[in-house]
């Protein structure tokens, strides 16, 4: 993570760096202050908003009952807690809305259906503490006023900032989603005119019937009363054919009207087909002025000679519809106003398109979390990754782009997934801010919109390096804690967040913002059962979350299991990192601590637990918590104390219990994702794991293996030496019999091989046969089952066969074989008295660290000195020594600590000179002969 | 699952100890350069042959009847020749000399009894021939009378054009199994426990005719390997380990080894004790010569024989724990072997150190040699017998195929190429030769690109 802290120190201080100019100065607003002050808290500003996380509100202006919302995303009341969104529809509504005209314009003798664009607005309600970008469009309605049903989309953010800064990207998105559903709304309307259409044309030939009998009845009766309303009833209904042709007409000339919005870019297939649509419903109803398609039923008019323009095509279509359609009588006089059901939304666009709407809102709600100077880091990161190609694929999840045909283009969103090569470049905005963050698992979504460009971005950070008043807050928070941050406050349900909730949180981020790696002596510990009750409610979230990725299946699961699950995981969180002891000592979840890490957990001494409880007001929230997972206290076993290294049995920290909830633990972590366990014992194999399998390494998966990555550094004396094997480009093959430790120790130590791919194909988490030397040159971690057959003692053969080839950590008896590493470079990474104490601080550490190292390796590869003679008089030796002194005294790094560099750099080298390495040429595997020795713990 | 662990260690040490008496060098090889391989994949089926096409090509053959041409530098395989339904018997490389380049075609025998020319630039099959009367096991080729020889149960000439100049047949049962070529147009042979030398003439019409001139019969075994030595010598080696040392003009026996491995009884009480060797263990499979020296594998050992003095240079009776199937010379003192066992190994001939003790390990003389220490491996003893023992010394193994290595072709400092019956080639190199290799053709692309 080229944004973390660590490296942004690094980027700034290097020796390195004073030769070059800065080309990436880092805004004021980013940088860390070493000391920050005391009562500056971040969170300050917009802690008093009623709603704990940013949403996504859709609102109507509905004309029987005024404004109304309709839904929020993520559509949950939690997140939108005391909030009223009654009040904040009505504030968005009444914003000057573009208003439309809608009637009968002077000179016309149709009503016309009026074509206006959407209108962005951004509004603020200090007393709410809520800022919105507000998106307002029109949807058609037959039955509606003027035809028009007035909506809009907000996203209502505590920030103002946020959406001021955004205000771009915003509007691309939610024009995108606009258009989407303005999409799906003509073909509703069309569907709906048609339909009317056919109705009045059987009320037309109903009534001409009626007449008919009646003027064959006698003369007189033709200038009866009701003659003459029927007479009447004709003509209106006539007319209103010809109103509703010409609505037709106006729809299907809609996408030939010049737009002046230049976010509106639509999908061309789609816009072909709908016009091809209309063309053809157009030419049917401007044929057919007085249809008999029914006259079936209706006795065949013989005295309309226009009914004969039908033709056998449309007879048969008419035949085929009537099976699904029947048309109805029309009333003269419609239904009273009031008394209508008005169409819903969803009934106002087409089902596809208003889903694809919805996922669409979604996923955009999901790319903004975060306050803006994560949005912003994550941005400037990303961008920085562009501009290092050359490295990145060592250590940085990918950035899954392919920019190249992106460069100034606007990818129109299309519900009905036409090939996302099918885009035009229609109206490209003037100024598309930076791609979307991806945050989390954008990237397991290869089709998902990415309007980046390198313009753009250089345009954005630009923006953001210039532009001075952009004045966040100082803060030292990092990723993680602002997305906890936000999830912490996400799970607070509306019940027992009415009092102190503001107060809660504030105290509690300031906890955290104060001390991201905290003392472990510091007393400011928060209570635990937060944690917990936290973890329960983040929990429900991240799956309900997950469900829209779609490819996690395991997220299909009830409700009330996935609580069980939730519990389970509590539960195992105490064999893993529970402190034992106390009652009111709840574990966290390590599990979910991506997402809920929110809060420091140390424990310093089971004694420090009891004036925690000072906290009054989080009393209640404790024993609800305890009400809902009386599992939660089951007595611990097997753990390890967090924070206490002398109560720490290094034995045990990663063991699976064996006890009463082996299986259900087993099933958890196949839940979870943070051991990235598939386990095929328990045939939850629809959960992807990360590792092998063809699905992408998401960034998420990352920060997750970085828990178990912390857990085996803290466990394991030996760590250094697997990392240096790792790093350096040793096999390194993780022996065990238990398949879910194999498992998840593959998956954090997944986090140490350089150049995993993108899909992680370096790694093969679990293999229960024979390796070869292909395999060996493949994979660079590998999870090799430990078996009691002779399969097994084929196994161990080449095990010993390849021995100079591989490392072995042997996850049953914990040793590890490996050659001696000396050097100094990962004691940073693998101290195992380390104070970081969760699993995504020390991801990010490691990512700088690797970052770091990158870096070091880059400057390596491509100083030309280092490689190769400088004149034609001079030998290799003297480029050896050169690069041995470059290596030792400029880098200060030892002979193992080398290696590392060498291998990186090779890497590197080989990457350059095939980026897709589709090079015809078998791989080329490096090793050197060096003794290996035997540790144990 | 300790059980599988103590096994696994007890597995370890095994495959060690089971070793050691060849020996156990380890994993710290500092004299091995191969830090870098390639694993070629291709073939279906064991790999037998390899052959040089130039000084970055090579052309590997095997059972699956295929002839792939690979680039050594890269490791990009260039050429995939098929045409052959049945495994290859024989390949070699046939020179032509055009006005100005030299173009390099190889000639295959093949089980399916044909005979096919190709040629590797192209990967075409020029010429073939099909429907001989029995399949070829060796084919040599004369670059200077422009013909090439074809042997098995009959000894074909063909010209350049596979145009058949005169055939004769043998009575052997097993055919010629090894053709050389001798001074003055000559020609030897063998064929089981004989020696056939012909006489080859070629007449004013450029029409050739092969006589049999001599038969030497001293062999007393099938003749399994027969060698050119420089032009005053050949050299041949039995199945019962005799390796003897012909004159290449007048064809009489300059010198006789018969190696026997024996033991001796006495050395030790902690020797492994041996009776009358089985005769596999001292076949000699393979024979190589830098003209000063005789590489024979004799069983699972080395026999190092020089010609000067006519006498053992160096030996290592269990150099590998199988058989060894292919030697080299690299110089006079750098040796290569690979063997069943999966293994190629290097080994250099290095002066003993002081004699620490006096004692002969036994009897080593003209007919038979003895066994020396077994825990150090090497002879560390002076042979009082032959004062110029010298002793093999493991310098490196390669460790990567998983079936024996059949044959392995040094293309010196870009590489070592090895095949073997696991289907697969293997190309070890130096991987700081590579390293440098790479950071040239990056700054070349970065100098292209003008920048990154």
């Amino acid at each position: 993570m080229i944004g973390s802290p660590d490296v942004v120190a690094f980027a700034k201080e290097d020796e390195y760096g004073q030769t070059s100019p800065d080309l990436w100065p880092l805004p004021e607003e980013f940088s860390v202050p070493l000391y920050p002050l005391a009562d500056s808290n971040p969170w300050a500003k917009t802690s008093y908003a009623k709603f704990t996380k940013d949403f996504i509100l859709i609102s109507e202006f509905s004309e029987q009952v005024g404004p109304q919302p309709l839904l929020t995303i993520p559509d949950d009341p939690k997140v939108c807690g005391t909030f009223d969104l009654n009040y904040f529809s009505l504030r968005i509504m009444s914003v000057d809305y573009q208003a439309s005209f809608v009637g009968h314009p002077p000179g016309t003798g149709y009503p016309r259906l009026s074509f206006v664009e959407d209108s962005r607005v951004v509004l603020g309600d200090s007393k709410e503490g809520a800022f919105a970008y507000v998106h307002h469009l029109t949807l058609y309605d037959l039955e509606a006023r003027g035809f028009v049903r007035p909506f809009c989309m907000a996203y209502v953010a505590a920030d103002e900032k946020k959406i001021m800064l955004q205000f771009q990207e915003l509007s691309l998105r939610f024009s995108q989603a606009s258009e989407c559903l303005k999409a799906g709304n003509r073909r509703a309307f069309a569907k709906e005119l048609q339909r009317k259409l056919r109705d009045l044309e059987y009320t037309h030939s109903v009534l001409q019937r009626e007449e008919g009998l009646q003027r064959e009845a006698g003369p007189q009766s033709m200038y009866s009363a009701h003659a003459v309303e029927k007479a009447n009833e004709l003509a209106n209904v006539e007319k209103s054919i010809f109103e509703h042709r010409d609505l037709l007409k106006q729809i299907s000339s809609y996408h030939r009207r010049p737009r002046r919005d230049p976010h509106a870019v639509t999908c061309q297939k789609c816009v072909d087909e709908c016009l091809s649509e209309c063309e053809e419903l157009l030419n049917k109803y401007a044929k057919i002025a007085y249809p008999c398609g029914y006259g079936e039923k209706a006795g065949k008019g013989e005295g309309h000679p226009r009914g004969q323009g039908e033709d056998d095509d449309e007879e048969e279509e008419g035949v085929k519809r009537k099976l699904s359609y029947t048309p109805q009588l029309i009333k003269a006089k419609s239904a009273k106003c009031f008394d209508k059901r008005l169409k819903t939304l969803q009934e106002l666009c087409d089902k596809t398109f208003y889903e694809a709407t919805v996922e669409l809102l979604k996923e955009t709600e999901r790319s903004f979390r975060g306050d803006l100077c994560y949005l912003y880091t994550r941005r400037l990161d990303k961008a920085l990754q562009r501009k290092q190609r050359v490295t990145t694929f060592l250590f940085e999840e990918d950035l899954n782009d392919d920019d190249e045909d992106e460069l100034g283009t606007l990818r129109p969103f299309c519900a009905v997934n036409h090939a996302v090569d099918n885009y035009v470049l229609l109206n490209p905005p003037p100024i598309v801010l930076a791609p979307e963050p991806h945050e989390l698992d954008a990237l397991e979504r290869p089709e998902h919109l990415d309007p980046a460009s390198e313009t753009s971005i250089t345009l954005e950070s630009e923006l953001g390096l210039g532009e001075s008043h952009l004045e966040s807050s100082p803060s030292d928070q990092t990723l993680e804690t602002q997305e906890s941050s936000e999830e912490t406050k996400g799970s607070f349900s509306s019940d027992k967040s009415g009092v102190g909730l503001a107060e809660i949180q504030q105290s509690l981020v300031s906890m955290k913002s104060e001390a991201p790696d905290p003392d472990p002596d510091s007393d400011l510990t928060p209570d635990p059962n937060h944690n917990l009750e936290r973890e329960s409610s983040s929990e429900e979230m991240e799956t309900t979350a997950g469900e829209d990725e779609g490819e996690n299946g395991g997220d299909q699961t009830p409700m009330s299991l996935l609580e069980v699950v939730s519990e389970l995981e509590a539960n195992r969180e105490e064999e893993c990192e529970g402190v034992s002891g106390s009652e009111l000592l709840v574990p966290i979840d390590t599990a979910c601590c991506m997402v809920q890490e929110g809060f420091l957990y140390e424990a310093s001494a089971p004694e420090a637990v009891p004036h925690l409880c000072q906290n009054s007001h989080l009393q209640p929230s404790q024993t609800l918590v305890v009400n809902q997972e009386p599992q939660a206290l089951l007595p611990l076993q097997d753990d390890y104390t967090v924070g206490s290294p002398c109560s720490e049995s290094p034995a045990t920290g990663l063991e699976l219990p064996s006890g009463l909830l082996g299986d259900a633990v087993s099933r958890t972590s196949a839940e979870d994702g943070s051991d990235c366990t598939m386990s095929a014992s328990t045939g939850s194999d629809q959960t992807a794991s990360p590792l092998g399998y063809g699905a992408l390494v998401t960034l998420r998966q990352r920060k997750k293996a970085g828990q178990g990555a912390l857990r085996f550094v803290r466990q394991y004396p030996f760590a250094i030496q697997a990392l240096w094997c790792l790093l350096s480009g040793r096999t390194l093959v993780v022996l065990g019999a238990d398949e879910g430790r194999v498992r998840r120790l593959v998956a954090a130590l997944a986090l140490f091989v350089p150049a995993p791919g993108k899909c992680g194909e370096r790694v093969q988490a679990w293999l229960s046969c024979p390796f070869t030397l292909t395999d060996l040159q493949r994979w660079k971690l590998i999870g090799l089952q430990r078996v009691a057959s002779p399969l097994g003692s084929s196994m161990l053969y080449s095990l010993s066969r390849y021995s100079r080839y591989i490392s072995i950590l042997d996850a049953d008896h914990k040793t590890l074989r490996c050659p001696p590493y000396r050097g100094q470079l990962l004691a940073n990474i693998a101290d195992h008295r380390t104070y970081i104490r969760r699993g995504s601080t020390y991801f990010l550490h490691l990512q700088s660290t690797l970052c770091h190292l990158a870096a070091k390796a880059f400057l390596f590869t491509f100083t030309h000195h280092l490689h190769l003679p400088v004149s034609s008089t001079e030998g290799l030796e003297v480029v050896e020594s050169r690069r041995r002194c470059f290596l030792q005294e400029q880098l200060g790094l030892s002979e193992e600590d080398s290696q590392i560099l060498l291998y990186l750099s090779q890497l590197i080298t080989q990457q350059y000179l095939q980026p897709t390495g589709s090079s015809a040429a078998a791989p080329s595997f490096s090793f050197n002969y060096t003794t290996s020795i035997l540790y144990k713990i | 699952f300790v059980r599988w662990v103590n096994l696994f260690v007890s597995l370890l040490s095994l495959l060690c100890l089971q070793k050691s008496p060849v020996l156990c060098i380890g994993e710290e090889q500092p004299k091995n350069c191969f830090t870098e391989l390639q694993v070629l994949k291709g073939h279906f089926d064991i790999v037998r042959f390899l052959v040089q096409i130039d000084d970055f090509r090579c052309a590997s053959a095997g059972d699956d009847g295929l002839v792939l041409v690979w680039n050594v530098e890269t490791g990009e395989r260039l050429q995939e020749l098929r045409g052959h339904s049945q495994q290859i018997t024989a390949i070699t490389t046939i020179t032509c000399k055009n006005e100005v380049t030299l173009n390099t075609s190889l000639i295959t025998a093949s089980s399916d009894r044909s005979l096919s020319l190709w040629d590797p630039d192209t990967g075409n099959r020029v010429q073939t021939i099909s429907d001989l009367h029995s399949s070829v096991k060796c084919l040599l080729v004369l670059e200077r009378l422009c013909v090439w020889l074809s042997g098995g149960e009959e000894l074909c000439v063909w010209n350049r054009d596979f145009q058949l100049q005169c055939q004769r047949p043998n009575h052997s049962d097993t055919g010629i199994t090894a053709l050389i070529e001798l001074p003055k147009n000559y020609i030897a042979a063998a064929m089981d426990k004989k020696i056939m030398i012909y006489s080859l003439t070629v007449s004013a019409d450029s029409s050739v005719s092969v006589a049999e001139i001599r038969c030497l019969s001293d062999h007393q075994d099938q003749i399994r390997a027969l060698i050119n030595v420089n032009d005053g010598f050949f050299a041949s080696g039995s199945h019962m380990g005799e390796l003897i040392l012909w004159n290449a003009t007048e064809w009489n026996l300059l010198a006789y080894e018969h190696i026997l491995w024996e033991e001796s009884q006495a050395y030790n009480q902690t020797e492994i004790r041996m009776g009358a060797p089985k005769p596999s263990e001292m076949s000699i499979q393979h024979l190589t010569t830098n003209g000063n020296l005789i590489l024979a594998a004799v069983g699972s050992g080395l026999y190092v024989y020089s010609i000067q003095t006519r006498s053992v240079v160096a030996y290592r009776k269990v150099a590998h724990d199988s058989n060894v199937l292919h030697t080299m010379l690299l110089s006079d003192s750098e040796l290569m072997s690979c063997s069943e066992d999966g293994s190629v190994r290097m080994w250099e001939i290095q002066d003993l150190p002081l004699p620490a003790e006096p004692a002969s390990s036994g009897f080593f003389g003209m007919w038979s040699f003895g066994r020396s220490n077994k825990q150090s491996g090497p002879p560390s003893k002076k042979v009082i017998d032959i004062p110029n023992i010298r002793m093999l010394e493991l310098t490196g193994d390669l460790i990567g195929h998983s079936g024996a290595v059949q044959m392995f072709v040094s293309f010196k400092e870009k590489g070592l190429v090895t095949c073997s019956a696991d289907h697969l080639l293997i190309l070890w190199k130096n991987g700081e030769r590579q390293s440098r290799l790479r950071s040239l053709a990056l700054f070349q692309k970065l100098e292209e690109r003008g920048g990154l």
